[in-house]
């Protein structure tokens, strides 16, 4: 076992409405800069929909992440070889044109109070903030936004593929439309593409918390790392020749606050904690198969109480209070403990280590004669709380993005959310669990007292049972091999210097 | 006199220059090391560009200091003449191809605005110098044929001579002026080299090809590591 700690994360899609809160407060700390307007470290995409860049899932368009050729246990990045990518490095054939994200603008806002006096109400024309000429503005961030069921973004969704009318049907008939949000930031994951693609190596993991960084100083600005990420989530700087992504915002985590799209988020969706996992069988989760990619992925991720796991992480260095953040984790509770966490795209085989606890989405409604009337369930009660055979959207759908087509693994989460929804029910009507609550967890295997801290973790968590900040100690790091006084004398202000691109 | 000056005195304070200068850049502002790429912003005529010019001129660039390095094993590629005429025309294509692709290079960053949002003066300079240097390249090679062989009589021993501190530019004295210019030029890009982008070409990252795919750094055991 070679244990290590990774900061992860969990988004509970049931509760994000889609303010984008995340992705401004994301721009306003790290990117809002010249030659990052269009980098949304974090975005929020409306699903189905084609996502930013436009349909960045479609890898036979991206090339993004890791194959598994049949008959190979071993994983290839689905780009090319390492002599290929050298070989492509003077012009990447996959990476994505500024079209695929949108030019970044401004409106010429000083003309407003500028312009001449004229018999028309002056305007402000939009600016590209590329070249700081007028434009015509083509797309932008979120421009499906809202709109599934659109033949233009909706019906272009690559997990559409392979669904039936039927389901198609049912994701986009007007009466019965459906959507919901996937916001999105860098997954940290442990078998990185963007790690690997890079020619220089100047994308590393950091050992101590798994964070992902670009080194500034060694990006050579080959942008294969943009490529290499099939989530798209590494950006390339066109003003300083260099690629950028989510830094976790670790200047905050290691003063001990939450990053800032956690700390913002209106839906209170986030939660962020450790997870111990171990590092030697990185290389069999991400190479199983399609069908087996989540629980070998949950397989390498160990109980932090198990004393076995403790000692071996002990004797990799991982600090106590690492540890013990660990089992104080809610992101260990719903991945691994209550299983209702799921990795986007597995088959990617990054091995992502931010995880989503799929929508169970509004019930749902048919028009009938003027009249919205709930759809009645088989037994033709009325059914406020949906059973699994009435699922808003197909399972199918949920399977392409949360378990690589493995329909039993979401359809046990949905067991599972619907179980704990009728525990409450019952315990709010009558205080006890009726025989409807009973049979629905038995069918989720869960227990009362299971579905009890789901609903605590879910409705009412407080700041401090979302966000579990291991002390990230920089300072003792350090301070353990370093004299202090000489650090302090050698940190100083560091040598700044303006990021500025070289002549 | 001239001759010293441009054969002496130039190659060696290009010389100082490119390495003194790339250290210091360096070390003092390692962050402008980048090919500052621009495909983002223009994907498609880059696509041609990059791709002629840096096969060509990478394959040029080899040749020379092939002939240079080795020149018997050069003099022994070229013992027939059907080999002299398959290099020779195999250099002019390369040395057209070249031209083409910094055309593009040239034509995307006057004609697009985007691209020329992200042109500098250094920008100018480089590709400029680049051009002049390669069409000379081009009209030494078919104005004055056979240099596959006569270069090995000229340039070789001059180059070996600088290398060994011990400057012998007798066999370049007699040359046409193209020749000289040409052979100037080299030094003139060299010297370029730590002030401009071409800084790119020194940071071939070839140890891609065996690293491991990925990448874990601890705080801890840098640190240690920083210390020595
Ligand atoms: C040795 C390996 C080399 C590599 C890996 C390399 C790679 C690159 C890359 C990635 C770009 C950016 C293309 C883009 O915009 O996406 C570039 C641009 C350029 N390279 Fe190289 N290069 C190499 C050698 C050279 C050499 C030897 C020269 C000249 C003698 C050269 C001249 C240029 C020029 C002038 C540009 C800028 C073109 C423009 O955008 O206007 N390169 N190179
Ligand atoms: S999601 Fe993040 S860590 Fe994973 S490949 Fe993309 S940029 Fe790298
Ligand atoms: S963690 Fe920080 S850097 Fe990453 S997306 Fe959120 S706000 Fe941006």
């Amino acid at each position: 076992m070679n244990i290590r700690a990774q900061v992860s994360m969990v988004f509970h899609l049931d509760k994000c409405i889609g303010c984008h809160t995340c992705s401004i407060a994301c721009k306003n700390i790290w990117t809002d800069r010249k030659g990052a307007e269009y980098m949304w470290w974090n975005n929020v995409e409306t699903k189905p929909g084609t996502g930013y860049p436009v349909q960045w899932e479609d890898q036979a368009k991206y090339r993004g992440g890791w194959e598994k050729k049949p008959g190979s246990d071993r994983l290839s990045l689905r780009m090319n070889g390492r002599l290929g990518t050298l070989g492509n490095i003077f012009y990447n054939p996959h990476l994505p044109r500024l079209e695929d994200y949108y030019e970044p603008w401004t409106y010429q806002y000083e003309h407003l109070t500028s312009a001449p006096e004229g018999d028309d109400q002056p305007t402000a024309r939009p600016i590209s903030m590329i070249t700081g000429e007028p434009i015509e503005i083509q797309r932008g961030p979120n421009w499906d936004d809202d709109l599934s069921g659109s033949a233009v973004y909706a019906a272009n969704d690559p997990n559409l593929d392979g669904m039936s009318d039927d389901e198609r049907q049912m994701m986009f008939e007007v009466e019965r439309l459906v959507f919901f949000y996937l916001p999105r930031i860098c997954n940290h994951c442990l078998n990185a593409g963007c790690v690997a693609a890079c020619p220089t190596g100047a994308i590393y993991k950091r050992g101590e918390d798994g964070i992902v960084l670009v080194n500034q100083d060694r990006c050579r600005g080959w942008r294969m790392c943009v490529t290499g990420c099939p989530y798209k989530k590494v950006y390339y700087n066109w003003s300083t020749g260099k690629s950028e992504k989510c830094i976790l915002c670790y200047p905050r985590l290691e003063t001990g606050q939450a990053p800032a799209c956690f700390h913002t988020c209106v839906g209170r969706i986030r939660y962020l904690g450790v997870l111990l996992y171990d590092a030697d069988r990185i290389q069999q989760a991400a190479a199983a198969e399609d069908h087996d990619l989540v629980e070998a992925q949950r397989a390498i991720i160990v109980d932090p109480f198990d004393p076995a796991v403790i000692a071996a992480a002990r004797a990799n260095g991982v600090p106590d209070a690492m540890i013990e953040a660990a089992q104080n984790s809610p992101v260990y509770q719903f991945v691994k403990a209550w299983k209702l966490a799921l990795p986007l795209h597995p088959e990617f085989r990054t091995v992502p280590m931010l995880f989503y606890v799929p929508p169970m989405l509004p019930i749902q409604a048919v028009a009938n004669n003027g009249r919205v009337e709930v759809t009645r369930g088989n037994n033709s009660e009325n059914d406020y709380f949906g059973t699994l055979d009435q699922a808003r959207l197909p399972m199918r759908y949920m399977a392409r993005l949360f378990s690589a087509g493995n329909e039993d693994e979401v359809a046990q989460v949905y067991r599972r959310l619907i179980a704990v929804r009728l525990y409450r029910r019952a315990q709010n009507a009558s205080g006890e669990l009726d025989e409807s609550a009973r049979q629905a967890l038995a069918a989720a295997g869960l227990t009362a007292a299971e579905a009890q801290a789901i609903y605590e973790m879910t409705s009412m968590p407080t700041f401090e049972q979302r966000f579990v900040i291991p002390p990230l100690a920089r300072e003792v790091n350090i301070e353990a091999l370093q004299d202090p006084f000489t650090h302090k004398a050698e940190a100083g202000f560091g040598f700044e210097r303006e990021a500025k691109r070289g002549e | 006199m001239i001759d010293q000056l441009i054969f002496i005195a130039l190659p060696y304070t290009a010389a100082a220059l490119a390495i003194v200068m790339t250290i210091v850049r360096w070390r003092t502002n390692r962050f402008t090391y980048s090919s500052l790429s621009s495909q983002l912003l223009e994907n498609s005529i880059l696509s041609w560009a990059s791709v002629a010019w840096h096969y060509a001129i990478l394959i040029i660039l080899l040749a020379h200091l092939g002939a240079t390095v080795f020149p018997g094993l050069w003099a022994r590629l070229l013992g027939g003449r059907f080999q002299l005429y398959v290099l020779e025309i195999t250099g002019l294509g390369l040395a057209l191809l070249s031209i083409v692709g910094l055309g593009l290079f040239i034509w995307r960053r006057l004609a697009l605005r985007r691209i020329r949002a992200v042109t500098t003066r250094g920008d100018w300079l480089l590709l400029i110098a680049l051009l002049a240097q390669v069409i000379l390249g081009f009209l030494v090679a078919s104005l004055y044929r056979w240099g596959a062989t006569w270069y090995l009589h000229t340039a070789t021993p001059w180059l070996t001579s600088l290398v060994r501190l011990d400057p012998n530019i007798t066999a370049l004295v007699p040359l046409p002026w193209l020749i000289k210019l040409h052979f100037a030029g080299g030094f003139v890009i060299l010297a370029l080299l730590p002030f401009t982008r071409l800084i790119h070409a020194i940071t071939l990252p070839i140890g891609y090809l065996w690293r491991p795919y990925q990448i874990v750094v601890w705080n801890r055991r840098q640190t240690r590591a920083n210390r020595g």
